[in-house]
């Protein structure tokens, strides 16, 4: 029913999944369109439930009740070989060889093990690993290692790319590199979908997000969407303290230093740009700001989530 | 089917390379040296250890040709049963004061003396620690009553000797039965912790998320134990070629001393592997289930005695199909899975019929494919915690 409910255009569509691991609902009715050829963040504080419908998503786990279709299939690993998957507790044998741990990952998506291994040489050249090609994973660094598991995620030139937390353990260049390579995957039509409790990756990269808390889908759809549910901040100085001009702030306004903070009243800028000036406010600085995917993360998933967001590791 | 067999594949090629390769591999051929050489060194010490220990005679305290009656007796008994199966006898000249010549050998410390025969041929006396011994007394009598008969007396048997007689077969068929049940059940021995520990690795590794995304749980269950089976048999072909060599080194006439099986010799050994095939399917498919529940290393070595135990059980029932086949106990080990491959193969060496084969190989295939269908299951919904709340007897999608 789905299958035949779906649009083309989507690369995923999951209608209310449910999750409950005995007596605890891990998810609770999670609904998500992912357009074919987007990048997609899945944004939430650590068990929000993320991970769990990534592997809804991807068929580790089937779930307590809802439906999932992934490139056109309701059983996802139909379509194994056109997904990559990079999970959140990374792992690889550590007597293999990177070129055989690429080629391995590719196998099993099912890649020729010896067009892998060319492949892999290939990747593994590209991203400054040539020379490790045929060194044992124990021997990499941490970060050559989870560089080595992402190859091995898109070996296979998948149509659509999963990756939980990948940003989690980079330093800031391989985040850099990382960034690079979704968007060049993006721009060669494959979806990405990714999750993430860092907000600025997912601001700097996403077209549409989900804002998932406590198990339930809080948002869902552009970014510029998200933003727009907030409106503008006014960031106000003035030269005059006190004046006729103060009647145009609004009374939840708040001071942060010299600065009168303020949302932009329904009526925009220029009603509020006369009444400062007609006031002899003495205007030193005036900035109207756009809101971030945090402010509109704090508008829709409430304080208490971005405050848990806020307490785990920053990348 | 194609993309199971080959995501099984994928996952068979590593693990066989991964164990084939390593240099551990080499100690796993080395294992059943160490039983031999543990039997060599001790069997060493304890021959040593009988022969310094001097054994309880019986003192015959008689004239000397009562005496040379009696040993001659003992030489034709010894020569039909064994000398270690028969008494001992120590001549003694009686003296003057026989109660007292009895007392000081029974004292003995330099002869063992269990018991001490007194009189004569015709008027025999027998003292000693003999309570409950009512096979030392037999043997006595039998002897005595052999020396007593005259020579001319003894019934002459002329022997012509055959190859084999039904008798003899049996009782070789069912030695042949009994080593290969043996050494199909310390191969398992040897095999379980391996297959127990199999899913350790990707289970620490995190790498079991990649294949769960990849590739359906069976197949990896299918590949793991294929893998392991494939490496098994490389070391089962290396120990058979080993054995065949040393046998046929050691033993005067080679490996065609051994005692014929009822099938015949190839199609024993064809069975042997058909049946060492089927028992590791089954035994490692239960073995993998098991041991997939585990967690660690130290949860595997704890799951590993009551494995072990079970092996044993296992190898109880099936040799009570050894030398009774047909009997409802040897019916029933063949018919009960996991026991099955070692009583047909006990069965193959006693009876010659090979219909029974086939159709245990389709059922023990059949049981292979339960357990592991079964096992994959179990992994999806206790490990990997899947699936709704469904009853056992739903689980059927993957």
């Amino acid at each position: 029913m789905l299958r035949q409910a779906s649009s083309g255009n989507l690369a995923v569509e999951a209608v209310d999944l449910v999750k409950d691991f005995n007596e605890t609902r891990a998810v609770d009715g999670v609904s998500l369109a992912v357009p074919t050829g987007s990048i997609f963040g899945l944004l939430g504080p650590n068990g929000a439930g993320k991970t769990t419908t990534l592997r809804m998503l991807l068929g580790i786990i089937d779930p307590s009740s809802g439906t999932r279709l992934v490139l056109g299939r309701d059983r996802p690993l139909e379509a194994a070989q056109e997904i990559g998957y990079l999970p959140e507790e990374r792992g690889l044998y550590p007597a293999m060889h990177a070129r055989d741990a690429i080629a391995f990952m590719g196998a099993l998506r099912g890649l020729p093990i010896a067009e892998g291994r060319r492949r892999a040489d290939a990747l593994l050249s590209e991203h400054g690993l040539g020379e490790w090609s045929k060194k044992s994973i124990r021997t990499l660094s941490k970060g050559m290692a989870q560089t080595v598991q992402l190859l091995g995620t898109i070996i296979h030139k998948p149509r659509l790319i999963v990756l939980d937390e990948p940003f989690s353990g980079l330093d800031a260049i391989n985040q850099a590199r990382l960034e690079e390579l979704i968007r060049r995957e993006a721009r060669a039509g494959v979806t990405v979908i990714f999750s993430t409790h860092v907000i600025a990756h997912a601001e700097r990269l996403c077209e549409r997000i989900a804002i998932i808390a406590k198990g339930k889908v809080a948002f869902d759809g552009r970014v510029d969407e998200a933003r727009s549910r907030l409106r503008p901040i006014v960031r106000l100085r003035t030269r005059s303290s006190e004046g006729p001009w103060q009647a145009a702030i609004p009374a939840n306004a708040r001071r942060e230093g010299d600065e009168y903070v303020f949302e932009l009243p329904e009526g925009g800028p220029e009603p509020l740009l006369k009444a400062l000036i007609d006031g002899g406010a003495g205007i030193e600085t005036l900035a109207i700001e756009r809101p971030g995917l945090h402010d509109a993360f704090v508008a829709i998933a409430g304080n208490k989530a971005a405050a848990e967001m806020a307490k785990e590791k920053p990348e | 089917m194609m993309r199971f067999i080959r995501s099984a594949f994928v996952i068979a090629r590593r693990d066989f390379s991964a164990t084939v390769l390593s240099k551990t591999f080499i100690f796993f051929l080395l294992a059943p040296l160490f039983p031999l050489v543990f039997g060599g060194v001790f069997g060493t010490i304890s021959t040593r250890i009988a022969s310094r220990n001097e054994r309880p005679v019986i003192a015959v305290v008689w004239n000397q040709s009562d005496f040379d009656r009696l040993a001659k007796a003992r030489q034709e008994m010894s020569d039909a049963l064994g000398d270690d199966q028969v008494v001992k006898l120590a001549p003694f000249k009686p003296q003057a004061d026989t109660d007292a010549q009895v007392r000081e050998l029974l004292a003995s410390r330099n002869v063992p003396v269990r018991a001490v025969m007194t009189g004569d041929l015709a008027h025999p006396h027998l003292t000693g620690s003999i309570a409950g011994d009512k096979g030392t007394a037999g043997q006595l009598r039998m002897l005595i009553d052999d020396a007593r008969s005259a020579p001319a007396a003894n019934t002459a048997l002329q022997v012509t000797t055959v190859e084999a007689s039904s008798g003899s077969l049996s009782t070789d068929r069912a030695v042949t039965a009994q080593i290969a049940q043996t050494l199909l059940f310390v191969l398992s021995i040897l095999l379980s912790g391996m297959l127990l520990s199999q899913l350790i690795e990707e289970k620490s590794n995190k790498i079991i998320e990649v294949i769960a995304a990849a590739i359906p749980i069976d197949a990896m269950f299918v590949g793991k134990l294929f893998a392991m089976l494939a490496a098994s048999v490389t070391g089962l072909v290396v120990w058979i070629s080993a054995g065949a060599l040393m046998i046929q080194m050691i033993k005067h006439g080679g490996v065609a001393t051994l005692p014929p099986p009822a099938v015949g010799w190839p199609m024993f050994l064809a069975l042997t592997i058909a049946y060492f095939g089927m028992n590791y399917l089954l035994l490692g498919a239960a073995f993998l289930t098991i041991g997939a529940q585990a967690s660690t290393a130290r949860e595997v070595q704890t799951l590993s005695m009551p494995v072990t135990f079970g092996q044993m059980l296992l190898l109880l029932f099936a040799s009570t199909a050894i030398g009774a086949p047909d009997s409802t106990e040897g019916i029933a080990a063949a018919v009960f899975p996991l026991s099955s491959p070692l009583a047909m193969l006990a069965r193959a060496a006693e009876r010659a019929e090979l219909w029974p084969h086939l159709l245990a190989l389709l059922w023990q295939a059949l049981w292979v494919a339960i357990i592991l269908r079964v096992g994959a299951q179990l992994f999806r919904k206790t490990v990997l915690k899947s699936g709704p709340r469904r009853p056992w007897w739903k689980l059927g999608r993957a």
